[in-house]
This record gives structure tokens, C-alpha cells and sequence, in this order.
């Protein structure tokens, strides 16, 4: 069926910001559906609040805009835009949501706009519990037994029928937020009220526990004719219990027989053809490990992360065919790009196998429960491709960048054979390498599964690879055993550490064998077909695929890898837009990357995709192939610029700032001299080695300083401390983490922070504008709400920045993108980092000043300057909007972790608020944070003394405002004493009523919570923000964002908000 | 131990033997499905052809017997990239390699099954050999194997004997050319008393038996080797009672017919491939396992019309005969391994017979 000419307009909807549960893959599966759109000729009016994506770039969308996902936003950008139809179902849990409510309000309708991809039928028949356990029982397809529930009495009344442990779903939420497994009835009624509480619709799924059977999952696709195929099915390694976005799985299947894999794949056809779903589909299933009996547990009518997974596992691109049928064409019209000879409906076999590893935020998050549940945590994954499952099993995990490459990373020697017993049975992100320990520690395989219930063929395939670590120890290294081990991807640097040789050695020995990888494609079909596109993995042995072609230069792209708290999609914005800047300019480029939910790995983006660990040894066996004329490092992030000395030794050329440059500016020593030389003040600082030489230092520069590793990524590790106990405290978690680099103590000033992004190409520099911090110094900048164009800073001072800019700039020989931290203190500016690579900032700047920010670094890089380009240097001129970049948490979905914000970044993800005025921009940012206030018009206050002064302004405001504040004895006493009408209200470890009572009651909006500087001393404190965070409540810990916050509430009429077209903002 | 896979341009794979030890010679052919290597080992359609599995981790779920396609496996040779030393599955019974080994069939792991893959793709289907002889010498092997054809093979893999299985439905009349055990299977499945027939059996034996209907089945080789099967299928077709066919039953209808078959150049051999009902518009992905193919422009319209094409390369996937109540398909709905997605095909035919009694 051809496509449905009606559809000339089309709106669609983004998943907002990053948050756990919802993140990158979205971008990757929007962008990819609106390139799709626009390539069959149809308008798109773009709406998503995440300003780090590509799809709100101007070249993705006809119109964009960086609005909130409200249901009054959408609403009024139909009525602006007038679109004849609406596109939900690539916006994950967040655009379904707006549609549904869209649809049942009958806005729809009554503006003649049509919902494609999904209907409303659809939506609620998969999403609504009640609604899909009814269509399952009519289709005959086996669920678990459940029952809906809307209170915790009849959750527990169910429970007690049907027996312990059960399982919990809060209905329409996030990555599973709010649910888990209850045991035994104190844990029901706990996790069962928060489920209720965080379901838009008050419901909550209570379900026999399936916990220990096998999880299957099928993606499907379906088209308006009824024609269905499924894209891939995929086995987790962690059965049923852990969730799928948490767990390792594998593509596809690999202990599933033919009759139960197409028992399975008859089930989800069934499924999705009784949906009535048109697009895509993702189907879970709990298989029973030792029976045909399964139950399904959940269906997504939409694109998902495991849609990312299975499109990038599979070469198939699920996104684009589900835009495509949104537009009336069905399957068997669809070509596949990949092969360009056969058509969408047709299910790709794969002749390899994938592994993916969730990337879990635990670094961050030291204090928190490392516990897998069927809550999500996962920030990001890994993929990685290879013909054995040892080998990919082992490129994931020196992909996830945790100093981790080998079953031997995480050290459990010391553990006896029982302990390792008793910690097989703890489900965790390091379980595979217990199950290691346990399989050194000759705990019998069976044993293994017992604890575990994680299938025997993985437990196998880890004692293979432990029984080549063995085999490599007790030596000798013969070829065949480098062979074998090579086979099985172990890096050169484990098996020199296994048989005492340098890894230098074993490179040679192998390279004297000819062991070299080669590189295979992946193409859809099993080689079935020629296929024309580019996408390699590494193997060892076999025949090479990948030719190093030699037509044009050659650039080579670095990715970051996986999305981690501090390293985000930003840098997936940054790497794309640098390679299609090289494509413009007549490059052939060339990307590394592994993470499967990003654009950058998507098989179009660059001429060449290389789905691989971000290794030097990894990146070298490509370079080898490749032979690119050079290679960029500064938009990878941390990642990427890691990579620059091996790049160096392995004779690529660096484009862009040179290595040198790039230690120079990480290497404080170094970097002290150009700021010297430069004449630029930074805060005073040392650089130690020891807890020791630390505390001499703080003592010597006085109290309070920062406390952080050189070498830094998103502030890990970053501490302030007032006393010699915190540095004490600090000094060991930071060794914990990275030991190799030299530890930095800075006096820590008090002022505002100050950020820019700059282009410099050697001579001149451009900087698109000045951003400042809503926060004062002391919360790390991707934490803190940032403003351009800077609100409080004298244009002195901006002066002093630009110029400051400029030396630093030319001084670090800077071509392409540098960005700078500064604080202005009283006037005076100090430097406190600079990182001469992409940062953070630079899609959010590029789109409020309109300023192409990385296309103009590329040509920079390649030689262009400045001035040539059209731009005037120096400081460009301010845009007429106001923008505001808030950073978005996801701290709900991580137990134990304290959500004080400080010097450690911790924020997922970022939304924007873009307005003619500070004000709007600010309420507008707010709301698409979700924090949509007044609700109950109760807030709690409860402040450091330091800060009670300060606190009497903003608690008179909101006050005002007509809040009603209750306040713990001495906040209470202080605001009393300011003539602010206060309820005194008990601490936590006082009798009842306290704040936890209050709390619990669910009528509180907001908390002001601001905790004492240096260790959390108080535990109240941080119990009192975890139970806020878990019940919904709104936290903020710092005056300033809570300034901030009333500020908004007080200047903005909610109903008219301005929507703004970024795609109209040209910074030329 | 080393093996040796040599194919007839010359080009010989080194990896490791699994099964047994004997030389043997074949058409190298490559599968794409992911699961199901019992189901084509033991598919009779796969004798004379060792088979090479692209998808690289086999054995993973060991071998359940129940899951044979037929009484034994019939590849020639098997080829695979690794095979699983541990097999994990509730049913599991045995592992490949004591199957290879018991059954006497030779086996080679450990090569690049891709690069085999590939070359089969560009080059076209060759014969090959799979030997331990580490000695071999190209220059004598080289000519056996182009010589070789996989001959008259349905004589071998046919029952030997007529066969009556109980049923209360209709009465189906089964020409078993090489059949798999689902196709039987799905048809008692509705009910049907399946009468199964040796491949040489006589129209006339099978008429007189007055059947509801007759179903041929799929099978080994080129159907042109099966001069005088054919002629008594011809006689079917002037029979007037319902048939439906499968695979080299359709291939044989077709040739009885007027039609023409041809080699291609790789053929199909996986779950994968998708079929277009010409009829209504619907795709299915089907099982597929077939190295010939009626050649869609011989087709006399008069005789028969296509029913069912491939979506990736338009060949000819299914045939509807004009004024009879017969039809015929290339790929194969009784699944076993693959897709079950086209298992309502033996509901039609049931229709044709004159629906449920």
C-alpha cells in the first residue's frame, strides 16, 4: 500500500530529557524517523524539551521545538503549527503518554489531527494492565496470575490469596520505576504505596513472582496490511527478576531449541496482530526453564531501547520501517538499505552473536544499594559483535570503560568458597565476575546455576574463559593458544599479566604468528546477500571484509561510549555533527563506537561504522585497516581524548589541538605555567599524592577546599571539604576509583560560576556566548542550572572572560573547541578547569545562538579560519532569547544514593527553557524538569545555619505565593523571627508527628533541604531527601535553585507560554 | 583431529572433525536459520548436500530426538563454526557430535563459516568434500567432485513400504518423495487419515485407494531425475481429486504440467524468507530449504498461475492451478525449523477437500 497522501504534516514527539529508563535510544530512534519522514517528503514539526539531541537539530526537523512535554504545550503547538498528524510512538514512555491523554481529552479529534503509528486503542490495550491482562486472556496467551490494584489493601488481600513473592508493575511509568518484589508483606505495602503514588493512573500490577525463569524478548514489526515479522529476539543472561535495561543480554537467543523459539515468535505475531499495532513492538517473555510454559510479561507498543539494541544488532532499522508504516507503505515496499535487494519484511539472521552490558551508575553513587531489581538503574550499555560468545562477552566488558577488561577485573580471591556461596546469591552488576571466582574456586557449574538460575551454557562459557586464563598462566604461550585466546578476545594486556610478559611482547609474538583480527560485516541476512553498507566487527581468524579504501581522505571519528552520568548524548551530538561536517568536506569518515542507543552508531551516519570497544588495542586493529589521514578526538569526550597519546604511538595524526596541548591542559604542573604565563588567576592549589600531603595542603591554604583526581570526568570523585576527617574520607574513595593520576587540592572560592564553549583556530577565537550558573561555585556544572546569556556578571567582567578566553586559547595552541570554567569572585576572575575538547554545553549553545558550533570546530580543524567562515571573532553578539539548560536527576530510581548535590555531578540528563524573557524561560525550564508546582501549596524548609538568613527572603516569597511552610526547630525559629507564618514541625529521630509524617501524608510540594557542607553528618538529612525522592516529592538542596524556583513561580501566567522555533535562530 | 573441506574451485577450508571420520563428497550448501539444526540435519530434501549452518554457536540445546524431521539425519556432511561443548536445554538428549558419529556422517568445525558463505553466494552452489586425509591431493579430488550429482536420490530417502495412519478425517493420500515429519504431522493434526505412499508408487495404486485428497511431499535433488514420478503425478493432476505440494511436489506438478525447473544459483535454505500471497496482499515469512525453482516463465496461464512470490528476488514461490482443485508451494508451511507463520495453507487445503466432517 502506497503512502497515505493525507499525511503532509507531522508532529512528532520527543522523550524529553535523559533520565534512567529513557535515554539516548530515543534521539537514535527519532532522528532516525524523522529522516525518514522527510525523505518521503513530509513536513516535521519537531517537539522535545532535550536540548542534547540531534533530533532538535534544524536539519533533522522542519520546525523545532525545545519546549516541555506538557499536554499545554502540545496542545498549543498543534493549534500554532497545525500538523495533520502526530507520531507517539517514537518518544518512548513519554510521548505515548502525551498522545493518550491528547486523544482521550478529544483534542484530537476536534482539531482534525490524526494519531499515527499508534492508535489510542492500541496504547491503551498494551499499556493499561487491566486492559492488556483482558486481551491476553482472549487471545489465549499465557500471563502470570495478577490482579490490578488501586490500593495497597487489595494488593495485600490479592497477595495473601495467590502467595509470596510477588511482583509489583506501577502502570504507565519509566523503566519500571516504583516497582520491585515484594517477599512478605512489609515490603508489599512499601513498595506497593510508591507505586501507587508514581502511576499516572494510581494502579498498580500485583503478580505471581516469575522470578528464575528464562527472559525472552522478541521485537516485531507489523504493517497496516497485517503483515508482521519479528526483527530479532534477544535472551537475557540474568533471568527473569532483573530489569532488561539492567540486565546482560545476548542476541539472539542462544539456549532456546527451534520449537521454543518459534513458539515464542507465533506468540508475539499473535500478539501485536491483536494489538492492532502498526510499527513496532517489543514483547518480554518469561520462559520456564524446564517446561514449554512461559508467561508474557510485558508489551511495548512502540520503539524502545531493546528496539535500539535489536536494530543495531541487527542491521535493521526499526525506527525508520516504523515511520515508514506510520505513513501507509507496508513492509514488503520498504527496501532494506543494507543490502538495497531485499525488503523490510524480511527477518535478518544473524550470523554472529551480540552482547550487551548495562552501564550502572554505582561509580557515582558509592552510597547506594548495588542490588539488580526490577526497578532499572542503568544510566547507558555497551554492545559489542563477535562470532563466539566468550569474544563479545569480553569486548562488552572493556567497553563499559570501568577500568574493567577481563573476568579478573573485579578482584573476589580473598573471598572463601562459602562466602562466595553466600555472594553468588546477591544480584548485582558484578555477578559474572563472582560466578568467575566461584568457577577458580571449583564451586561446581550446577551449584552455580542453582544460586543463580542464570543458564548453564553462560556459566560454561564463563569457565571457558576461565579455563583459559589457566591455561595461559600455566603456559607455555604457544601460537595456537594465542590463537585461542585471541579468539576469544582476550586483550594482549591480560595475557601479557597472565604469562609475565609485556603487552608489547605479546603484540609482537602475535604479529610474528600473523594473528591479527580481521573484520566481518554485518548485513542483515547471514551473507545471504551482497550488502552495501559498511558496518564491521572484529573477529580473530577468518577472512577480512572491511577494505581500507583510498579514494578520498580519511578521517577517523572517535565515539564516547556508553552514556554515563558526567559523559552523555552530548558528545554523541558532537561526534556526529563533526562527521558530517568531514563529509562535507570531502572526507571519508570513519567512526568507532559502541554504544547501541546513539545516532553515531547508526550504519548511515558515517561512510564506515566500526561497532568496537574504545580500546587502543581495539582502535589500533582498526587503524590498521583503515589507515586514516587522521583522527579527532576532541568530541568524544573523555573517551575519545583518552585515546590521543595511543593514537600519537600508533603514527595517526591528531587533527585539531595536538596531543601535547591536550596533557598540557589536564597536567596541572604544565597547565600552572600557562596560566602564569598567561596571567590568568586560578584558585590557589596543590597537587599530592597522599591523605598526608593532602591535609598539609588544605591546612596551608585553609579550609574549605575541593579535593579531586587530576584527569577528571564529570567531577568524579570530587569532594569539598571543611576538615582534615573529610579529606581523609575523600582521599580513599578517590583511590578507590583511579589510582594512577595525581590527587588536586584548591582552596574552593565562593562565587559565580562561569562557563564557555570556544572555537579557536589558532588565531582567532569565537565564543557564542557566556553561560552562568544559577548555583554557586561548589555544584558541578552539569548539575547546576545554567543561563545565557550571563544574568549577574558586569560586562568588565565578561571582557576579562573573553579575553582570558583568547589567551588561554592560543597559549594550549587550541584548533577546534575548547571550554572553559571560570568563577567570578568580587569582580575577579579565576580559571578553575579547561578542557580543550567538547563539552557539555555545546548542542545547548549551538541552539540557542544558532551558532553551528561543531561543523565550524571541524573546518577549523581542517585548516579554515574564522574569519573566512563569515563570523566576526571575539565574543558574538547575544541572542534575543533567554535560555535555560536544567539539569534532570534520576535519583528515584537509585535506592541508598544521597541526591545533595555538590562537586560530584549527578544529574542523567538536561531539559530547556527558551523565552523572550528570564522569567518564562526559567518557569518553562522548571516544567520541563517536571516540576509543576503549586499542587498542595505545603513546603517544608529545613536549612543549615549558614544559611537561615538567606532562607527568610525565599520562605517570605513563597509565602507569598500562598505556601504553607513547615519548618524543623531552627529554621522555624529563625523565620518566625523574620515574621513568616511557620508550622514547627519534628525531626526525623522525634516523636511523631515528624517530618517523615508529613512527608508520607503526601500533600508536601516541595522540601528546601541544604545540607551541611562536607561529609553528610546529619543521616537525617539524607533520610530525608531519599524518602522525598521516593514518594515524588520535589527536593532541591540549594538556596539558589530554590530562588530560582519562586522566581518562576512568581512572574509566569501559566496558560500563555511562547513557544519558540529554534530552527528560526541563525547566530550568522 | 584436522579436517579438510575442499570445495570444487580449489579452495579447501582447515578446522577440526567433528563426527565421524569418513571422506565424503557432496553439493556444499549454506542455511541461514538460527535454530533448528536437528530439523535439517534430519530434512530427507537435505541428502546428497552437506550443509553448512552460518549462523556460527551450534548445538547450544543439544539434540532432542523428538525434534527429528524424519527417522535419521540425511546430510551429507555438517559444517559449523564452533560447536557447543555443553549443551543446555530440558530435552536435551545427546550432542552433536555423538549424532554425527552415530549416524556415520563426517563433520567439520572451527572454519569461517562466512567466508564459505560468501564464496557459495558469488561462485554458486559447488560440491565439495569433507576428509581427515591430510594427504589429499587436489589434483585427483579436484574432478570427482565436479563430477558429482546428487543422482536419484529420492529412491533413497523414500518409505518403502504404504503406511496407514489413523485418523477420523479426510482420507489423505501422501507421497512421501523425502518428506518431513511435520507435514504428516499437520495434517493428522486436522484430523486427516494420512496414508502415507513410497515415492514410487503407482497414480493408479493411490487413486483406487479413493483418497480426499493428495498431498505430495518435499524432497531431495533435481526434480528432473524423477522422470517416471512424474508421470504418474500428471496422472494425478488429470485425476481431479484436490492436491496440495510442497517443495519438490510442487516442483513435480509443475514439470508434469508443461513447466520448466531450473538450478539456481545458491537456492534458499533458511527461516527467513518472505512470500507474497498474490491472492491478498499478505506476506509470510517462510522455511525454506530449495537449491531448484519452477521457472515462472514457462508457465502456461492456461495451466497454472503464480500464487505466491518471493519478496526478495520475485521467484516463484507457489502456483494455483487453473480449473483444478489443486496448489502448490515452494517454501514450507509445515515449518520445522522456522516460521509457522503459513501453517493455515493446510487449513485450505482441508477447505479444498471439502472442509471439516
Amino acid at each position: 500500500m502506497p503512502k497515505n497522501p493525507e499525511i503532509k504534516k507531522t508532529l512528532v514527539l520527543g522523550s524529553g530529557p535523559i533520565v534512567i529508563g529513557q535515554a539516548a535510544e530515543f534521539d537514535y530512534a527519532g532522528t532516525q524517523a524523522c529522516r525518514s519522514l522527510k525523505e518521503e517528503g513530509v513536513e516535521v514539526v519537531l517537539l522535545n524539551s532535550n536540548p542534547a539531541t540531534i533530533m532538535t537539530d534544524k536539519d533533522i526537523a522542519d520546525w523545532v521545538y525545545i519546549e516541555p512535554l506538557t499536554i499545554e504545550v502540545v496542545e498549543q503547538l498543534i493549534l500554532k503549527e497545525k500538523p495533520d498528524s502526530v507520531l507517539p510512538t517514537l518518544g518512548g514512555q513519554a510521548g505515548l503518554n502525551l498522545a493518550m491523554e491528547l486523544a482521550e481529552k478529544g483534542f484530537l479529534k476536534e482539531h482534525n489531527v490524526r494519531l499515527i503509528g499508534a492508535t489510542p486503542e492500541t496504547i491503551k490495550k498494551a499499556e493499561d494492565r487491566l486492559e492488556f491482562k483482558r486481551t491476553m486472556e482472549k487471545i489465549g496467551e499465557p500471563i502470570a496470575p495478577s490482579l490490578v490494584v488501586e490500593t495497597v489493601q487489595d494488593g495485600v488481600n490479592f497477595t495473601n490469596a495467590i502467595g509470596y513473592p510477588v511482583v509489583l508493575r506501577p502502570a504507565y511509568t519509566l523503566g519500571g520505576s516504583g516497582g520491585g518484589i515484594a517477599n512478605n508483606e512489609r515490603e508489599l505495602r512499601d513498595i506497593l504505596e510508591n507505586g501507587l503514588r508514581l502511576s499516572r493512573v494510581g494502579q498498580v500490577l500485583v503478580e505471581r513472582c516469575i522470578a528464575g525463569w528464562k527472559e525472552i524478548e522478541y521485537e516485531v514489526m507489523r504493517d497496516s496490511l497485517g503483515n508482521c515479522i519479528t526483527v530479532c529476539n534477544m535472551e537475557n543472561i540474568d533471568p527473569v527478576g532483573v530489569h532488561t535495561g539492567d540486565s546482560i543480554v545476548v542476541a539472539p537467543s542462544q539456549t532456546l531449541g527451534d520449537k521454543e523459539y518459534q513458539m515464542l515468535r507465533t506468540s508475539a505475531l499473535n500478539i501485536i496482530s491483536e494489538l492492532n499495532i502498526t510499527g513496532g513492538c517489543n514483547v518480554q517473555y518469561a520462559l520456564k526453564p524446564d517446561s514449554f510454559e512461559y508467561c508474557v510479561i510485558e508489551v511495548n507498543p512502540r520503539v524502545s531501547r531493546s528496539s535500539a539494541l535489536a536494530s543495531k544488532a541487527t542491521g535493521y532499522p526499526i525506527a525508520k520501517v516504523a515511520a515508514k508504516i506510520a505513513l501507509g507503505y507496508t513492509l514488503d515496499e520498504i527496501p532494506n538499505a543494507i543490502t538495497g535487494k531485499t525488503y523490510a519484511s524480511f527477518e535478518p539472521m544473524l550470523d554472529y552473536c551480540v552482547v550487551k552490558i548495562p552501564r550502572l551508575p554505582f561509580d557515582k553513587f558509592i552510597s547506594a544499594e548495588h542490588a539488580l531489581t526490577t526497578q532499572m538503574k542503568a544510566t547507558g550499555e555497551v554492545m559489542s559483535i563477535c562470532d563466539n560468545f566468550e569474544g563479545a562477552l569480553m569486548k562488552a566488558i572493556r567497553s563499559l570503560e570501568r577500568n574493567v577488561d577481563s573476568l579478573m577485573s573485579y578482584d573476589f580471591a580473598d573471598l572463601t568458597e562459602e562466602e562466595l556461596r553466600e555472594k553468588l546469591k546477591e544480584v548485582d552488576d558484578r555477578r559474572i565476575w563472582v560466578i568467575a571466582e566461584a568457577l577458580r574456586k571449583g564451586i561446581p557449574q550446577e551449584d552455580i546455576w542453582q544460586a543463580t538460575k542464570i543458564d548453564l551454557w553462560f556459566i560454561d562459557k564463563l569457565a571457558i574463559l576461565v579455563e583459559m586464563e589457566q591455561a595461559l598462566k600455566d603456559g607455555p604461550l604457544t601460537e595456537d593458544l594465542l590463537r585461542e585466546a585471541k579468539r576469544m578476545e582476550f586483550p594482549d594486556y591480560v595475557i601479557g599479566n597472565l604469562t609475565g610478559m609485556t603487552e608489547q611482547q605479546v603484540k609482537d609474538m602475535r604479529l610474528s604468528y600473523g594473528i591479527t583480527a580481521v573484520y566481518k560485516m554485518v548485513d542483515t541476512c547471514a551473507a545471504e546477500f551482497a550488502a552495501a553498507t559498511p558496518y564491521y566487527y572484529s573477529v580473530y581468524g577468518g577472512e577480512n571484509e572491511a577494505c581500507g579504501s583510498r579514494d578520498k581522505k580519511k578521517v577517523l571519528v572517535l565515539g564516547s561510549g556508553p552514556i554515563r552520568i558526567g559523559q552523555g548524548i552530548e558528545f554523541d551530538f558532537c561526534s556526529v555533527h563533526c562527521t558530517w561536517a568531514f563529509a562535507k568536506e570531502g572526507y571519508e569518515t570513519v567512526i568507532i563506537n559502541n554504544n547501541p542507543e546513539t545516532v553515531s552508531t547508526d550504519f548511515d551516519i558515517a561512510d564506515k561504522l566500526y561497532f568496537e570497544p574504545l580500546t587502543p588495542e581495539d582502535v589500533e586493529n582498526v587503524v590498521n585497516i583503515e589507515k586514516p589521514d587522521g583522527a579527532v578526538v576532541q568530541f568524544g569526550g573523555q573517551t575519545a581524548i583518552k585515546l590521543t597519546e595511543a593514537l600519537m604511538k600508533m603514527g595517526v595524526k591528531i587533527l585539531g589541538t595536538s596531543a601535547e596541548n591536550v596533557d598540557a591542559a589536564e597536567d596541572r604542573e604544565l597547565f600552572d605555567k600557562i596560566l602564569e604565563q598567561c596571567q590568568i588567576p586560578r584558585p590557589q592549589g596543590q597537587t599530592v599524592f597522599t591523605a598526608e600531603e593532602a591535609k598539609a595542603a588544605a591546612n596551608q591554604l585553609g579550609y574549605p577546599v575541593l579535593v579531586r583526581p587530576s584527569y577528571v570526568l564529570g567531577g568524579q570523585g570530587m569532594q569539598i571539604a571543611i576538615n582534615d576527617q573529610d579529606v581523609e574520607q575523600y582521599i580513599g574513595i578517590i583511590n578507590q576509583i583511579a589510582q594512577e593520576h595525581p590527587i588536586l587540592v584548591d582552596k574552593y572560592l565562593v562565587g559565580k560560576e562561569i562557563e564557555v564553549d570556544a572555537v579557536c583556530d589558532g588565531e582567532d577565537i569565537l565564543i557564542p556566548g557566556i553561560m552562568e550558573h544559577i548555583e554557586r561555585a561548589g555544584i558541578h556544572s552539569g548539575d547546576s542550572i545554567s543561563v545565557y546569556p550571563a544574568q549577574t556578571i558586569s560586562e568588565k567582567a565578561k571582557a576579562t572572560i573573553e579575553e582570558y578566553t583568547r589567551r588561554l586559547a592560543k597559549s594550549l595552541h587550541v584548533v577546534g573547541m575548547i571550554n572553559i570554567q571560570f568563577i567570578v569572585c568580587q569582580e575577579e576572575v579565576y580559571v578553575i578547569e579547561v578542557n580543550p575538547r567538547s563539552s557539555r554545553t555545546v548542542p545547548y549553545i549551538s541552539k540557542v545562538t544558532g551558532i553551528p558550533i561543531v561543523p565550524l570546530a571541524t573546518k577549523v580543524i581542517l585548516g579554515k579560519k574564522l574569519k573566512d567562515l563569515g563570523y566576526t571573532p571575539g565574543l558574538q553578539p547575544e541572542a534575543k532569547y533567554f535560555a535555560i539548560k536544567m539539569p534532570v536527576f534520576s535519583f528515584e530510581k537509585i535506592r541508598g544514593a544521597d541526591i545533595s548535590l555538590g562537586p560530584e555531578m549527578k544529574s542523567t540528563g538536561e531539559c530547556l527553557g527558551i523565552a523572550e524573557t528570564f522569567n518564562e524561560a526559567l518557569y518553562k525550564a522548571f516544567l520541563g524538569a517536571g516540576v509543576k508546582l503549586p499542587r498542595h501549596n505545603n513546603m517544608i524548609i529545613t536549612v543549615k545555619d549558614g544559611d537561615k538568613e538567606e532562607a527568610v527572603d525565599i520562605a517570605r516569597r513563597f509565602e507569598a505565593l500562598g505556601y504553607k511552610i513547615f519548618a524543623t526547630r531552627r529554621t522555624a525559629k529563625a523565620l518566625k523571627e523574620n515574621g513568616i507564618k511557620v508550622i514547627r514541625t519534628n525531626k526525623l529521630e522525634q516523636p511523631s508527628p515528624n517530618l517523615l509524617d508529613l512527608i508520607l501524608g503526601h500533600k508536601i510540594d516541595l522540601i528546601i533541604d541544604t545540607p551541611s557542607p562536607g561529609v553528610e553528618r546529619a543521616h537525617d538529612g539524607f533520610l530525608i531527601r531519599r524518602y522525598a525522592v521516593e514518594t515524588g516529592v520535589n527536593v532541591l538542596t540549594s538556596l539558589d535553585t530554590a530562588r530560582a524556583l519562586v522566581t518562576s513561580l512568581e512572574n509566569t501566567d501559566l496558560r500563555r507560554l511562547t513557544l519558540v522555533d529554534i530552527a528560526t535562530i541563525d547566530g550568522k | 583431529m584436522k579436517a579438510f573441506l575442499i570445495l570444487e574451485d580449489g579452495h579447501v577450508f582447515t578446522g577440526t572433525s567433528i563426527g565421524s571420520t569418513r571422506e565424503a563428497v557432496s553439493e556444499i550448501v549454506f542455511n541461514t536459520s538460527m535454530t533448528g539444526y536437528l530439523e535439517v540435519m534430519t530434512d530427507p530434501s537435505y541428502a546428497g548436500q552437506a550443509v553448512c549452518m552460518t549462523y556460527p554457536l551450534i548445538g547450544n540445546y543439544g539434540i532432542c530426538y523428538e525434534d527429528q524431521e524424519s527417522r535419521k539425519p540425511w546430510v551429507e556432511g555438517f559444517i559449523v563454526r564452533e560447536l557447543s561443548r555443553t549443551p543446555s536445554n530440558f530435552r536435551s538428549e545427546d550432542n552433536i557430535w555423538n549424532f554425527l558419529k552415530k549416524n556415520d556422517i563426517p563433520g567439520i568445525a572451527g572454519i569461517d563459516t562466512r567466508a564459505l558463505t560468501r564464496r557459495l553466494r558469488e561462485k554458486g552452489a559447488m560440491n565439495g568434500m569433507i576428509t581427515v586425509n591430510e594427504n589429499y591431493r587436489l589434483e585427483e579430488i579436484l574432478p570427482r567432485l565436479k563430477a558429482y550429482t546428487t543422482g536419484q536420490v529420492v529412491e533413497k530417502v523414500t518409505c518403502q513400504e504404504k503406511r496407514v495412519l489413523p485418523g477420523q478425517g479426510k482420507k489423505v493420500a501422501f507421497l512421501d518423495l523425502g518428506a518431513k515429519t511435520n507435514i504428516v504431522r499437520s495434517l493428522q493434526e486436522r484430523g486427516c487419515q494420512v496414508t502415507i505412499y513410497p515415492a514410487f508408487a503407482s497414480a493408479k495404486e493411490i487413486l483406487d485407494d479413493c483418497p480426499d485428497g493428495i498431498m505430495l511431499s518435499n524432497g531431495p535433488g533435481n526434480p528432473k531425475e524423477c522422470g517416471s514420478i512424474i508421470q504418474e503425478i500428471k496422472k494425478l493432476y488429470d485425476s481431479d481429486v484436490p492436491i496440495f505440494a510442497i517443495c519438490l511436489g510442487h516442483q513435480l506438478m509443475a514439470l508434469a504440467t508443461g513447466a520448466d525447473t531450473k538450478k539456481m544459483k545458491y537456492g534458499h535454505r533458511g527461516g527467513n524468507h518472505p512470500v507474497k500471497d498474490l491472492k491478498t496482499g499478505r506476506v509470510y515469512i517462510s522455511s525454506q530449504n530449495h537449491g531448484y525453482m519452477v521457472d515462472g516463465d514457462t508457465l502456461d496461464p492456461k495451466v497454472a498461475v503464480p500464487a505466491f512470490l518471493n519478496v526478495n528476488d520475485q521467484t516463484n514461490e507457489g502456483l494455483s492451478y487453473v480449473g483444478k482443485k489443486i496448489f502448490t508451494v515452494q517454501f514450507h508451511p509445515e515449518a520445522c525449523p522456522g516460521p509457522e507463520d503459513s501453517a493455515g495453507l493446510f487449513d485450505r487445503f482441508i477447505e479444498m477437500m471439502g472442509g471439516e466432517e
